[in-house]
């Protein structure tokens, strides 16, 4: 079995531009994210991490400049990206198996199975829990297996490693780097280090 | 895409019948307010059975609307929403299911138990039929105008209280065929079907604006 690889990609933005209630928060952004290639994406509170996070996985309309998916199989730029952000995408209600095989069946690109991705993420025991009895490094672990139960070349991650404890810390780290030896590509938005050699980063404000 | 639709689908409907998920909150009101009418009218038996229909109606209306402001956001607020948003499914489609979903938990159980409480507002048994059958076709359009407007106040953290006035305006003609078929089935001049099939024509149209509507509203959302 070949090991699988993403095919040549570049995620770009061009002097792309937000403004958040009437205020500019920051304008005239560019970034290039081709295959296997790490952005860290930093500045202070406040700066427009999250903006831009919502501006690439479609939620935000940027207010200048633009976003394209180079060499893309004729796929809009939000079907090639996995967002994992504050808001965590989980339903309380609803199991942590449950959740997972939702997001695999909208995502589509099917990786992993729900139990394959728990048990990648250290918690195959909590497959039958409602998400809402989990504790916050649990439910970050839940909303991270989610990358891996569907295939996307861009991860964009928001503050990746908050509520993790170190040995979740460098399991992550684990996923990806085997993300990026696929070809894979990562943004991140961060205030601590990724523990990736090679991250690039991008400075959003003063 | 089927894969992804029916999983919208899906979802929402354990959400709805899971504790808290309000799928049961709908019911329990149209319940209460049809249970209520009959002791503030009064004993009048002629009376009660003349605006039955009404009742049964602005009943269903008022327990359509009571769950709307939730459809959208509780999406939005979990970041479920954004995940719908980076789907292979088009926005439409996924409104189209969560409209569905909503319809089959709250529409439905309606229109089911419209000849049982039929029965309370001294409704002839000859008409509990045809007008449960007028809210099995009428509440499509509730769902579906009513997550127009949950789609425009999914972002606003007091959406709750806007959403009714914005809804329960566009709700008059669909109020309107509903109660006058229902009355037609009861007697009267004009045949059933008349009204009926209007009403029937304003819940395809309430699917295909309605879900059209909330996608461009979700695409808009901030």
């Amino acid at each position: 079995m070949t090991p699988f690889s993403y095919p040549a990609l570049t995620l770009s933005a061009e002097t792309l531009g937000c403004r958040r209630g009437g205020r500019l928060i920051f304008d005239g952004l560019d970034f290039r994210l081709g295959n296997g290639e790490v952005i860290a994406l930093t500045g202070r509170n406040g700066a427009g991490k999250s903006s831009l996070l919502a501006m690439l996985c479609g939620r935000l309309r940027p207010d200048a400049g633009t976003i394209r998916v180079e060499g893309a199989p004729e796929a809009p730029a939000t079907e090639l990206i996995h967002l994992v952000g504050h808001r965590d995408g989980l339903k309380t209600a609803l199991t942590a198996r449950e959740n997972l095989a939702f997001a695999q069946a909208l995502l589509g690109g099917d990786a992993l199975s729900a139990a394959e991705a728990l048990a990648a993420v250290g918690l195959p025991h909590v497959a039958a829990l409602p998400v809402g009895y989990l504790s916050a490094g649990q439910r970050r672990r839940v909303a991270l297996a989610r990358l891996l139960v569907s295939r996307r070349p861009f991860w964009l991650l928001d503050e990746p490693m908050a509520a993790l404890d170190l040995a979740a810390q460098s399991m992550l780290t684990g996923l990806m780097r085997a993300h990026l030896a696929q070809g894979g590509a990562i943004l991140a938005a961060t205030h601590g280090p990724l523990g990736l050699d090679g991250a690039r980063e991008l400075r959003i404000g003063p | 895409m089927t894969r992804a639709f029916l999983a919208i689908l899906r979802r929402d409907l354990a959400l709805a019948s899971r504790a808290g998920g309000g799928g049961e909150l709908a019911l329990v009101f149209f319940l209460t307010i049809v249970v209520l009418v009959p002791f503030a009218l009064g004993p009048d038996l002629n009376l009660l059975s003349r605006i039955g229909p009404a009742i049964l109606w602005l009943g269903a209306l008022l327990s359509v609307l009571i769950g709307l402001d939730r459809l959208f956001q509780a999406d939005e607020e979990d970041g479920s929403l954004d995940l719908i948003r980076a789907s292979v499914l088009p926005l439409e489609l996924a409104v189209l299911a969560k409209g569905l979903a909503h319809w089959l938990t709250t529409g439905l159980p309606l229109a089911l138990a419209a000849p049982l409480l039929g029965l309370l507002v001294a409704l002839p048994p000859e008409a509990m039929l045809p007008v449960a059958a007028t809210l099995l076709v009428g509440t499509p359009a509730l769902s579906f105008i009513g997550a127009g407007g949950a789609a425009l106040t999914a972002g606003l953290r007091r959406g709750g209280l806007i959403l009714p006035v914005l809804v329960a305006p566009l709700t008059v003609p669909v109020l309107i065929f509903g109660v006058s078929a229902a009355n037609a089935a009861l007697g009267g001049t004009i045949p059933f079907l008349t009204p009926f099939l209007i009403l029937c024509a304003l819940s395809l149209a309430a699917i295909v604006i309605g879900t059209l509507a909330a996608a461009a509203a979700l695409r808009q959302a901030e």
